[in-house]
C-alpha cells in the first residue's frame, strides 16, 4: 500500500514503530521511543504517589486523595482475590498496576507511543507474574502445588483429562493475560488510526470519522483503566492459585 | 505491504531486532519504578491512612466520651426537674394546708361571734318584750284606776291591780 | 484492482478470522447481562461480585483477542 499514490493511504500500524531516539540502529541499550515514554511512565506514576501526597495532609487534597484510590483500591483487590497473606506482594502488585494504567494512559495521548502495545512487553510482564507465581507455588507447598491441577472433586474417572485441560490452561495463562493487554491496546490505537485516515480521505465529510474518533477515543480511556485493572487482578488470581493451591 | 512484511516492519510488535531493546528498558524501567513506590510513596500514603485512621479513631471514642457526658447532664437535669417539681408540690400542699387551717379557724371565729351576736339579740328582743308587757300591765293599771277615778268611785289601788293583772294573764 | 490471488485470499482469511471477534462480543455480552440481572435481584451481593466479572470478562475477551490477533498476523507477518 506503500507505494499507492492517492486513495486510502493508511498506514495503522506505524505508530508502534521503535526507532532510536538520536537516529542509528536499535541496539538493546540504545535510548529509544521506548525508553521516552516508559521514563514518562515512571515520571507520571511518581508525580501522582510521591508528589502528590507530598503534603501528607489529614484532609487530603485532590491529588493526594487520588493516591489513596489508588492505594486503597489495589489494596483492597489483593486483600480481597489474593487473600490477606498476599498483602506482602502488595509493592510489586501496585507496581504492575501503575505501570500498566500510566503506559495505558500515556500512550492515548496523541503521537504517543504505547508501550504496553507491544508484545514485547506485556509478554515479560506476564511470563514474570507467571514465573514467580509458580516458583512460589512449588516453595511454598512442594509437591502438593500439582493438586491445583488434581481437581479432588471431580469423578476418578474424569480427573486425569481434567489435569490435561487444567495443565494446558495454566500454561495458556501467561500467552492470553499478555496478549490480551498487547491486543487491547493495539486493536484501539489501530482503530483510532484508520478512523483518522478516513477522515484525511473524506475530504467535505471529514466530521464524521472524526466524531467516530473522539467517541472511540472515550471507549479507548475506559479500555486502558479496565486493562489495566483486568491484568493487576489476574495476577491476583494467579497469586491466589499459589498461595492456596487446594481448589 | 507485502516487502513491508518481508522487512519485518508490517507489524512493528514482531520486529524481533528491537525486543532486546524492548526488555531491557521495561526491566529498568520496572526496577526504578519498584524502588520509588516501595520506599516512597506507598510508606508516605500508607502513613497517611493509618495516621487518618487513629484521628478517626480517637475523634470517635471522644465524641463517644462527649455523648456520654451529654446523656449523664441530661439524666442530671430530669432529676432536678423531678425533684422541683415534687418540692413545688409539697410547697403547694402545704400551703393549701396552711391556708385551710386559717380559713377553718377563721371561719370558727365568725361562727363563734355569729352565735354571741345572735344570742346578744335575742336577748335584747326578750328584755324589750317583756319591758313592753310590764309597760302594758302599768299603763293598763294606772288606765284602770283614772277610769274608776272618774266615774267617781274610789278605787283601791291594790284591788285594781289583782283586777288587772288577772285580765291580763287571762287576756295575754 | 490488480494483484496476485494468494494477496486475495489472505484479505479474505483476516475477513473471516476478524469474524471470532464476534464470538467474544456475544460472550462478554453474556456475562455482563447476566451480571446485571443478577445484581438486579440481589443488589446487596453485587458489589462483592464485580471482581469476578471483571475477571470473566478478561477470560471472555481474551479469545475474541486471539482471534484478533491471528488476524492481525495473517494482514501483516504472513
Amino acid at each position: 500500500m506503500a507505494n499507492e499514490s492517492g486513495g486510502f493511504n493508511i498506514r495503522p500500524m506505524d505508530q508502534f514503530e521503535v526507532k532510536a531516539l538520536f537516529g542509528g540502529d536499535v541496539s538493546w541499550y540504545t535510548p529509544t521511543n521506548v525508553t521516552l515514554w516508559m521514563a514518562l511512565t515512571i515520571v507520571a506514576a511518581s508525580v501522582l504517589m510521591v508528589y502528590g501526597a507530598r503534603g501528607r495532609a489529614l484532609v487530603p487534597t485532590r491529588a493526594q486523595s487520588a493516591a489513596e484510590l489508588a492505594y486503597g483500591f489495589v489494596y483492597k483487590m489483593v486483600e480481597d482475590v489474593a487473600g490477606r497473606d498476599a498483602v506482602r506482594f502488595f509493592p510489586h502488585i501496585f507496581t504492575l498496576f501503575m505501570f500498566v494504567l500510566f503506559a495505558n494512559l500515556l500512550g492515548l495521548i496523541p503521537f504517543a507511543f504505547t508501550t504496553t502495545s507491544h508484545i514485547a512487553v506485556t509478554a515479560v510482564l506476564a511470563f514474570t507474574v507467571f514465573l514467580t507465581v509458580t516458583a512460589l507455588g512449588f516453595i511454598l507447598h512442594g509437591a502438593k502445588f500439582l493438586g491445583l491441577f488434581w481437581v479432588s472433586s471431580a469423578p476418578l474417572a474424569l480427573r486425569p483429562i481434567l489435569a490435561v485441560i487444567e495443565l494446558i490452561s495454566y500454561f495458556a495463562r501467561p500467552i492470553s493475560h499478555s496478549i490480551r493487554l498487547a491486543g487491547a491496546m493495539m486493536a484501539g490505537h489501530a482503530v483510532a488510526k484508520v478512523f483518522a485516515g478516513f477522515a484525511g480521505a473524506l475530504g467535505a465529510a471529514f466530521f464524521v470519522p472524526v466524531l467516530a474518533v473522539t467517541a472511540l477515543y472515550a471507549l479507548e480511556l475506559l479500555v486502558a483503566v479496565i486493562q489495566a485493572y483486568v491484568f493487576t487482578i489476574l495476577t491476583c488470581v494467579y497469586l491466589r492459585d499459589a498461595l492456596h493451591p487446594s481448589h | 505491504m507485502a516487502e513491508d512484511a518481508a522487512n519485518g516492519v508490517g507489524m512493528p510488535q514482531l520486529d524481533l531486532s528491537t525486543f532486546s531493546n524492548q526488555i531491557f528498558w521495561l526491566i529498568v524501567t520496572l526496577f526504578v519504578l519498584y524502588y520509588v513506590m516501595s520506599r516512597i510513596a506507598l510508606p508516605r500514603v500508607a502513613a497517611v491512612l493509618a495516621d487518618r485512621r487513629g484521628t478517626i479513631t480517637s475523634d470517635i471514642s471522644a465524641a463517644e466520651e462527649y455523648k456520654l457526658k451529654a446523656q449523664e447532664a441530661e439524666d442530671a437535669y430530669h432529676k432536678a426537674r423531678a425533684d422541683a417539681r415534687a418540692e413545688a408540690n409539697r410547697i403547694v400542699e402545704a400551703a393549701k394546708a396552711e391556708m385551710q387551717a386559717q380559713l377553718d379557724t377563721e371561719i370558727a371565729k365568725a361562727d363563734a361571734e355569729i352565735a354571741a351576736r345572735t344570742a346578744e339579740s335575742e336577748r335584747r328582743i326578750r328584755d324589750i318584750r317583756d319591758r313592753s308587757i310590764e309597760m302594758v300591765s302599768e299603763v293598763s293599771k294606772d288606765t284602770a284606776k283614772e277610769i274608776l277615778t272618774s266615774f267617781g268611785a274610789k278605787a283601791d289601788a291594790r284591788s285594781v291591780n289583782a283586777a288587772v293583772e288577772a285580765r291580763l294573764k287571762g287576756g295575754l | 484492482m490488480e494483484g496476485d490471488i494468494a494477496e486475495m485470499g489472505k484479505f479474505i482469511g483476516v475477513g473471516l478470522t476478524a469474524i471470532g471477534m464476534g464470538g467474544a462480543a456475544i460472550g462478554v455480552g453474556n456475562i455482563a447481562g447476566n451480571f446485571l440481572s443478577g445484581a438486579l435481584r440481589n443488589p446487596s451481593a453485587a458489589a462483592g461480585q464485580t471482581a469476578m466479572l471483571f475477571i470473566g470478562i478478561a477470560f471472555a475477551e481474551a479469545l475474541g483477542i486471539f482471534s484478533f490477533l491471528v488476524a492481525l498476523l495473517l494482514m501483516f507477518a504472513v
